[in-house]
Parts: structure tokens; sequence; C-alpha cells
């Protein structure tokens, strides 16, 4: 068994960022993860950070365009620490010797981006990600802060109390890969997920293979509720064969968008009259698709992203990324001609349901990054606010769980907090296909700390053990029949139909898991485990989506519905909440927080 | 520097004329994408020959297991993959893995470059497995773990060493005192940022390491990774000029830069087009002129 203070599962930018705030409260914290820390999906963000660093520029204005930009979905409380922390997490991020891209005065430059009412997006060309993380895994080193890397996280360990609130997280169980060995580790004062993405749900996605959603699903069968899962965020640019990402930096410098009449199709069919191709994400998203939809799309498929006009000196200095991405990927010259991109699944808006401070109803959990919903993001998150969330709610989640003495969290969490309850009606019964056989539930059973843990280590050898001994199927045709539902029927646009189907699929899915074993008999390095175990975490991830996305009968930033096209905001500015409920999962409801420190926002009609 | 460059291209592009002094990053870019495509244009024509009638590529991939019956002697499998336009090599392994094999192991995360996790000896030399077109590769397609490294299983090696070499050089900026502002940055002239900006692209890959003769026989050489990673920190103007000596004498140790004996093979296989040997040709100037000024 190990034992630290904080325990920080995944070593993004997320993670990194929680593990370096914990050591400088002075506690004992390690990184936990499954790959090595500088393999992050971190590392592939491109665009940018930002920050209200300049004069003219200020924190209520970029809380303002980030609760717009959230379709009035993100919680005010989030939204204003967000941007508050924001200037000093990046000057921060400067002082640990990023590599920003400069002005001639030697100031950190800054550009414009989707959604935002000023050009307030720092970056570094357009590999602003692998920048960030580097720099912050450099500063661990510095710090000498222990890193586990390759062992992968299987499940928490967390006390049996029938209501979530009442438990503890107390550690978790981890998987060596290099070794196959499993051991606990204790944490005396905290567990912070910050495990990235889960876009692995889709199969044309930005993520990375390994973004396969395990935090959100450890936290959720452990009874954290999942908050707005409905809300996925679909990049407007990405490569059509690979689902490779052009960063918004492309339309932030200039880049236009044209269909296959070559007419500048955000201006010519008015999907953005002021901001044209500068408009947020989802707009520029469904634009994409509306024209292919209509004819109008290249191949039936794209539509192309043009960028030639900006002439060869501008695009090498900020974009040259891009060039590269574009010709390793796709074959296709930036400089020469116009590149072809189509919408994909880029980043998950909601996820584990937690406060400003990082903590969920769990005592001792805590989630931050993409993994987390605080609700920053709401319905649509704004280009380059991505990696300022982590930078803000990494830092903490790190001093929390490190013991800092803390405003007390506005935003309540737990089963606690519901306004009403959920009226989905599933085609199918949703949940674990033999509910209660995994419970977390057995009050009073478990909760002293250290048998807790040795619970949980007991349960992941024994399922690693029955994958290894047992005869079954390969999980590859599991994994892929659920990414190319949810790629159909729960994408851009969203019909009752198709989330019905996608939730049968999901089911049939999940039945078909219940046979699958691993073929490889090694202890050594054994990717067949990992990734079988991982296909769980997408099973529980992609029907929560498609959960949420059925209940939500209404048009709000992201998340598009064909018998719905209105944004309903007498009955649907609320979030969508699911509880596992010891495998049938509950769906209830939430209210939003509006009500900010400088102001109180009131919804209105969003236009770019 | 310039007749070693010259030796560089003659190796990769035998037919390219004397060119002018090779100066922009544009520049640059452009004769690389040249050379590329003279040798993709090559390659296609030879492989359409091939491929017309059948489909199909054969990979020949390296296998080993130390504790599974069968696998503990290494080998050699063949699979053979339905080939299309843009498949690479670690296409054809997920293809592989996934249809015929699900024991078959490799690293891979973010599938375009950025991860380093998928550096592989492909047809004898280092490359990212994500990165690599298929039509671009004789078949059939031997795929190799990375030399000089302790393989671990299949195409995974053991990359502690690397790292350890990586962690040698104190990798962390070190500014001997930054504004007490908070919300106030250093200043860096633009200049100086496109200096070390190429030395900031490394992906921890392992490539050059691997590529490296000197660091295959000198276990504690620092190699051209650790070395760049210097580089990007002693250059950078932000970080004082105490903390400048303090690299220098690192990177100037017995296994430092010194037995750097320019043979370009890091420059060649690094992914991120870091002009590795450049900047180990740089460090040892600077170290010359740091003693002078010290004698």
């Amino acid at each position: 068994m190990y034992e630290h203070d904080v325990i920080v599962v995944g070593a993004g930018g997320a993670g990194l960022r929680a593990a370096i705030a914990a050591d400088e409260e002075g506690a004992d914290v390690a990184l936990v993860t499954k790959l090595h820390p500088v393999r992050s999906h971190t590392g592939a963000a491109e665009g940018g950070i930002n920050a209200a660093l300049q004069e003219g520029d200020s924190w209520d204005l970029h809380a303002y365009d980030t609760m717009k930009g959230s379709d009035y979905l993100g919680d005010a409380p989030a939204i204003d620490t967000f941007a508050q922390d924001a200037p000093e997490e990046v000057i921060q991020l400067e002082h640990w010797g990023m590599p920003f891209s400069r002005e001639d005065d030697g100031r950190v430059s800054q550009r414009p981006f989707g959604g935002l009412s000023y050009p307030r997006t720092t970056y570094a060309g357009a590999e602003t990600g692998h920048h960030l993380l580097h720099t912050m895994y450099e500063q661990a080193v510095k710090r000498g802060i222990e890193v586990y890397d390759e062992w992968y996280v299987t499940r928490l360990a967390v006390t049996d109390h029938d209501d979530p609130e009442d438990r503890v997280c107390h550690g978790c169980v981890a998987y060596d890969i290099k070794s196959g060995e499993i051991h606990g580790f204790r944490a005396n004062n905290g567990v912070i997920l910050a495990t990235g993405g889960l876009g692995q749900a889709f199969d044309h996605t930005t993520n990375a293979v390994a973004n396969t959603g395990d935090g959100c699903a450890m936290a959720y069968r452990a009874g954290v509720p999942m908050e707005d899962m409905e809300m996925i965020q679909f990049h407007p640019t990405t490569l059509p064969s690979t689902g490779v990402l052009i960063s918004e930096g492309v339309r932030g410098e200039g880049g236009i968008l044209y269909n296959d009449n070559e007419e500048r199709l955000m201006f010519e069919y008015g999907y953005a009259n002021n901001d044209g191709e500068l408009a947020s994400r989802d707009v520029v998203a469904r634009a994409e698709l509306t024209e292919v939809n209509n004819g109008r799309g290249i191949e039936d498929e794209y539509v192309h992203l043009d960028m030639r006009h900006l002439g060869e000196e501008r695009i090498i200095d900020r974009l040259e990324n891009i060039l590269h991405l574009a010709e390793d990927f796709e074959g296709v010259d930036g400089l020469d001609e116009p590149m072809p991109v189509k919408p994909g699944q880029h980043y998950a808006m909601g996820g584990v349901e937690c406060d400003e401070n990082g903590e969920t109803c769990i005592e001792g959990l805590y989630a931050a990054g993409e993994t987390a919903c605080v609700s920053l993001h709401g319905a649509n998150r704004l280009g380059g606010n991505a990696l300022p969330e982590l930078l803000v709610f990494g830092a903490r989640a790190g001093h929390h769980a490190a013991g800092k003495d803390m405003k007390t969290a506005e935003i309540q969490t737990g089963p606690s907090a519901k306004s009403e309850p959920g009226d989905v009606e599933p085609p199918v019964e949703p949940g674990a296909v033999d509910a209660g056989s995994d419970d977390v539930a057995a009050d009073g059973a478990a909760v002293e700390p250290q048998s807790v843990l040795e619970n949980a280590v007991d349960h992941e050898r024994r399922r690693v053990e029955e994958l290894l001994e047992s005869d079954g199927i390969n999980h590859a045709e599991v994994r892929a029949d659920v990414q190319q539902t949810m790629t159909g029927n729960v994408n851009v646009f969203r019909e009752e139909d198709g989330l019905k189907e996608a939730l049968r699929d999901i089911r049939e899915a999940r039945t078909e898991y219940e046979n699958v074993a691993v073929e490889d008999p090694s202890r050594t390095y054994n990717t067949d485990l990992i990734h079988t175990i991982e296909t769980r975490n997408i099973l529980d991830v992609a029907e929560a989506i498609t959960l949420g996305a059925l209940a939500r009968e209404e048009f709000r930033g992201a998340h598009w519905r064909a018998e719905h096209q209105e944004r309903k905001d007498d009955e649907w500015i609320k979030h969508t909440m699911l509880a596992w409920n010891e495998g049938t999962p509950e769906l209830y409801y939430k209210p939003v927080i509006l009500e900010g420190d400088e102001q109180t926002y009131e919804p209105k009609e969003r236009s770019y | 520097m310039s007749t070693q460059i010259e030796q560089q291209e003659t190796e990769t592009e035998a037919d390219e004329e004397a060119e002018p002094e090779v100066e922009s990053p544009g520049d640059r870019r452009r004769a690389q994408k040249r050379e590329r495509q003279a040798i993709e244009e090559a390659q296609r024509e030879t492989e359409e020959a091939t491929l017309d009638d059948e489909d199909t590529i054969t990979l020949k991939v390296f296998r080993y297991d130390p504790e599974v019956e069968g696998k503990q002697e290494p080998r050699f499998d063949d699979f053979s993959v339905p080939f299309h336009k843009g498949m690479t090599v670690l296409d054809a392994l997920i293809y592989a893995r996934d249809h015929y094999d699900s024991s078959l192991t490799f690293r891979h995360s973010c599938r375009q470059a950025v991860c380093g996790s998928d550096a592989l000896f492909v047809n004898g030399r280092q490359r990212l497995g994500c990165k690599t077109q298929m039509s671009d590769l004789d078949d059939p397609v031997r795929i190799e773990p990375l030399p000089h490294q302790e393989v671990v299983k299949d195409l995974v090696v053991d990359m502690e060493h690397f790292y350890d070499q990586m962690e040698s050089v104190e990798p962390f900026f070190d500014a001997d005192e930054t504004p007490d502002d908070p919300l106030e940055e250093q200043r860096q002239t633009r200049e100086n940022r496109e200096k070390v900006k190429m030395s900031t692209r490394c992906i921890w890959c392992g490539a050059c390491m691997s590529s490296c003769n000197i660091a295959a026989g000198d276990n504690e050489y620092l190699g051209p990774a650790a070395i760049n990673k210097a580089y990007r920190f002693a250059m950078d103007e932000r970080e004082g000029e105490q903390r400048k000596q303090e690299r220098l004498r690192i990177i100037e140790q017995e296994h430092g830069v010194w037995r750097c004996q320019t043979q370009f093979s890091c420059t060649e296989v690094c992914p991120k087009d870091i002009p590795l040997t450049e900047h180990i040709q740089e460090l040892k100037r600077e170290a010359v002129k740091n003693n002078l000024k010290f004698w």
C-alpha cells in the first residue's frame, strides 16, 4: 500500500496544477497516471488561454462572455471565480517559464477568439497546450512531486454509507501497468480526479485514445452525480479523416469558411451575421453540417477552411503547427490550398458534479479540469476557456485538498441539491445489467479507512483475475459499437428516435460486455486488460450523455433537438443530474445560479 | 557546420542541387517539403505498381513477452492488413491488434504527433507511428521497438533511463527573480522566443536517443533530448546569468556535450524537426566561451 496526503489521478494540466498547489500548501502529494505526464492530452490543445490581462479588458467582461457562451447554463459563482482567478494563473505560468508568443515590447500576446468581446486569448504558437503541459510538468519535477506513471486507477475507495453525501473517500486502487500488480493508495486528505475527457465514447473525436472518461465513470459509480452530460462540444474544424483538431486560432487570425460553391457560408446563409467565422463553436458546427445536409458540402462531407490570404509570414509565426497537422494527417498544404474541415467531438462540458473548490458531495473526493462540471461552461464552452479552467480549478482543488483555508463554496452538490425529479422515459432500462452486484452501499459494513481500502483492492484483484482467467469476447467490438451509435445518433443534430436507438444499442453493448474477457494472459504491460476496463467506463459515460440528451427537451448551446427548436428558459434553466443509484440511474434537476458577484446574469438571446 | 548540413542533405536527397543558405523557418520548411515530396513521389510510383493488384500490406512485427510461453524468445509475427489511403503505421498496428491479436502491445495516445508515445523502429529508422504514412514505406513493413532500450514487451520499451537523463539536466525554468506583482509578466523579446522555439517542441519520444551511436555506447551520455532541454533554458533570456553558468556546468560534464560527434542521426529522426545537433554544437561554443571568460 502507498500513502500520501493528497492523491491526484491523472497528470495532464488539471492534475499537474492541482499537485503543484497541494505541494505549495505543504502536503505530501502524488500523481497517479495511466500515461506518463507529458503524454497527457492537454498537450494537444492548440489555441490558447483566456484571461483579462490588458487595460480595457476586465474579469467581469470575461465572465459575461463565458455566461453568454454557456447559453445561461453556467453557474455564476463558478464563472466569476474563474474569470477572477484566471489572470494570476496565466501570469503564474509565465513566471514558470511558459514560452508564450510575444509582442514587440516583450509582453505576452493576446488574440481574438470565438465568442469573446475582447482579444484576451494568450497563446504559444498553435501549440499552447503542449507548452502548458511541459511547463507544468517541469515545475512538478522541480518540486520533486512523486509521480506513479503508467499506473491505472480503476476504483475509488469510498465508505459504504447508503447516502452518498455521508460517504468519505479514503483513496483509490491502481494497477501497475508494467508489473501487473494491484495496490491501494491511501489518501489522508483527499483524492482529486483529473482524468480528462471522454471523447472515446464517440468515433470521430479530437480526443486521445486514452480519453475514456475514467474519472467520470469511477466517481459516478461511487455515488457522485454526473452533471449536464448531454452537453458535448463538437469542434467545427477537425480534419475529416482522423478527427485531428485544427485550432480556432486559424479563424481567430482571420481564416474563412467556404462551402462547395465557394460562398462564405457564415454570412451568405446568415448563421452569424456579425461574428461570422468567430461565432461560438456550436453555432459554427451546426452551420457547417447544415451546409452539408443542404448539398453544399464538399464531397458531401466537409467544408473548406482557408487561411492562405493571411500570408506565409503570419501563418508561420502564429500557426505553423497547423501546417504540419494538415500536411501530415490530411496531405494538404495550408499555404497552397484550403483545408477540409468538419465538426468532431471535442469536449465534455458536463462531468463530475463539484463546487468552486473542486469538492464533490463525497468528502475527500475532488474533480478538476474536463472531468469536472463546476459548472463553468454550461451548454457550450468558449474556445480558450478550457486551459484557464484547468489552471484555476486545478489550483483550487489542490489547495483545498491540502487543507488551505478557502471561502466556502456557494454551489450546492449531491442529491440534496435536487430541485425536482426527472421525467425521462428511456426505451430500455439504463444502468447496470446486474444491478446490485457491485454495490457501494451496505450501510455500516465498511467505514474504517484501512478496511475500505482493503475491500476496494480485493474487489479489483478479483475483477482482474476474472477478466484474465475467463473465456469470452474481445472488448474492441463492444467499444466500436458504442462509438458508432454515439456519432450516428448523439451528434450535433439529435432526434428523439435516434437517441432512443442509441440507448438500445448501449444496452445491447452492456449485455455484450458481460461476456468480455482478456485474451492476453500476461501480467506485463497488458494493454488488452487496460482497454477492456476502459470500455466499461465508456459504456457508463455514453449512456449518461444519451440519457441527458433525451431528457433535455429544448435547444440550448451545443444541445440541439429536432423536436424542440427553442431555448426554453422558463422550464430549462436547470442542470440535468444523473445519480448512479447503485446501478439503477436516477435523473433529476438542480437549479442554475445566475446571481453573480457584480451582476445577475439575465438570459438574453445568444446571437453572434 | 555547413559541411555537416550538406552531408545530411546528400544522405536524404541525392539529386538536390546546392541550395542557397537555408535561413528563415519558411525557407527551411519549403526545403524540407520539397525533399519529402520528391521522396514520396518516388515511393508512390514504386508502390502503386505493387499495390494496384493487392490492397493489403504485410506488417512484420517484433514480439516478445518475458512471461508468456512462446513469446519469451523474440520473434516476428506477420499481419496482413487492408490498406487505405492515409493509413498510418499506427492505424495498421491498431487494425492488427483489434482484428487479429489483442495481445499485440504498443504505446499510443494522441494520434497526432504530440504525446510522443509511439516512437518505433520502422523499416530501419526511428519514426512516430502516427505520423508515418504506410504509403511511404516499402512492403513488408518491419516494425520493431526502439533500439538501444530495454524491451518490456512487444513494441514497448523501458523509458526510465530516458526520463532519468531528461531530469538530470534540471529541466525546469528557474529565474533568479520574477516580478513581485503577480499580474506582471517577465519581458521576453520576440527574437529570444524565436531562438528557443524549436527546442521547446520536444515531445520526449526518445527517437533521437535511440538513433544515437554515442548514447548506445555510453549509457551515461546525457543524449540529444536532454541536452536540447538544457539548451531550451540556457538560451532563455528570462533566466539569470548565474543560472546559465550552472546549466553550462551540467552539460559540460564528462558525459555531456563533448561526447557528441556530430553525426546528425538525432536531427534526422526528430519528428518535430528540432535541429538537435546544432543546439549541441551551440552549447559547446557557449561552454568554450564561458571557460575562456573565467580563465
